[in-house]
């Protein structure tokens, strides 16, 4: 089952996601979520993964269990979180309602030549997310459903919520922040007020 | 002092649980196994950490990892055979320097009666120290909680990754 492709800038949907993030934590996935959030504006509170592909969420969900105050919001791609379909039933057992996991979705592996990924022959990460547990799962493939996505991730919840946005399947010019992983914590615990190193 | 053989008086579960809480753990992620069953449990009668069943080990990499950029120390609890599904996470640990504390019950080691468990015992502290991971391991009921506080100066005060080898011969043969 191969559905209609969305026409959807990630670019433009993870700006609008991250406008006026406020102290919103955010974790991205290895692949071009890195290079989206990195290109809708580099900041202390982002911590890039460049590699631990399928970790996203779990990171995620260590930051939100450390950090029960603040949002943590996890975005990542489709392929990233097909790696670790088990962190979003370990999520949902967890429930932590500051946690909010966006899957970018182009059902594409972008960086590897464009290779169709499972969403595209139908697996459904909603479904899966409504089976794990997760109440408030939402879906979106324009920018309008993008800016109602944000309102309602920005919400308070009972638990977590998971959110796919459907874009083109495209390889935008990479927006790259650093790769230097020490660096990245200790800037993100510096932001937090923790020790470093 | 020789190893007790088989199972032994001594509740080195509470002095593990109490060496843990002493260094300050606040997330305990595991993939049971029988050898951890009365840590487990400590854990989950304790509100003051959070316990996080996980499906698969290597979700307990990224979990410590999130911890740490939050500000809390976590511990993974697994067994060696879970040990294979953690190496390419392991990534993480190194090259963010990120401090991991891990306990490992060894099955394959001792009086085993699995055949399937020999591959991944083998492979269990090659594998680890492969990707990095300062490898300490513990015989005896009277040395485990020693050997876990250390470990977790050398995680939590030095950024290392470590992982405790619980012997099997210490947890004593699985009845079958």
């Amino acid at each position: 089952m191969d559905r209609a492709p969305s026409t959807l800038d990630r670019r433009e949907a993870v700006a609008a996601l991250l406008e006026d993030r406020g102290d919103t934590l955010v974790v991205s996935g290895l692949g071009s979520t890195t290079y989206d959030c990195n290109a809708a504006g580099d900041h202390p509170a982002n911590f890039y993964l460049w590699g631990a592909m399928g970790g996203a969420a779990m990171l995620g969900l260590g930051l939100a269990l450390a950090q029960p105050a603040r949002p943590v919001w996890v975005i990542t791609g489709d392929g990233e979180q097909l790696m670790g379909l088990g962190a979003l039933a370990t999520v949902a057992v967890r429930n932590p309602s500051n946690l909010r996991i966006v899957v970018i979705d182009n059902s594409h592996y972008a960086e590897t030549g464009l290779q169709k990924s499972h969403t595209a022959y139908g697996v459904d990460l909603c479904a899966v997310a409504r089976g794990c547990g997760f109440k408030q799962v939402f879906e979106t493939s324009d920018l309008a459903g993008v800016r109602a996505l944000r309102q309602s991730l920005r919400a308070s919840g009972q638990g977590p919520m998971l959110g796919v946005v459907r874009v083109k399947p495209e390889n935008p010019p990479r927006s790259l922040p650093s790769r230097d992983a020490v660096y990245l914590k200790n800037r993100f615990r510096a932001h937090l007020g923790l020790p470093q190193g | 002092m020789s190893p007790s053989p088989t199972t032994t008086s001594r509740d080195w579960p509470s002095d593990v649980y109490r060496a843990l809480r002493a260094a300050d753990v606040r997330q305990m992620s595991y993939v049971p196994d029988a050898g951890h069953a009365a840590l487990i449990k400590l854990f989950a009668d304790d509100p003051a950490v959070a316990s996080v069943p996980l499906t698969t080990e290597e979700e307990g990499i990224a979990l410590a990892a999130g911890a740490w950029l939050g500000g809390q120390r976590a511990v993974l609890l697994m067994q060696s055979s879970g040990v294979g599904n953690c190496i390419n996470l392991l990534s993480l640990a190194a090259i963010g320097r990120f401090p991991l504390l891990t306990l490992v019950t060894m099955r394959g080691e001792w009086a085993e009666f699995n055949p399937w468990q020999m591959p991944m015992s083998r492979a269990t502290q090659p594998a680890l120290e492969a990707m990095g991971v300062r490898v300490y391991r513990a015989d005896s009921p009277d040395e485990v909680a020693d050997v876990v506080s250390a470990g977790a100066a050398m995680a939590f005060d030095a950024d290392q990754q470590v992982a405790v080898l619980l012997s099997q011969r210490m947890l004593g043969r699985k009845v079958w």
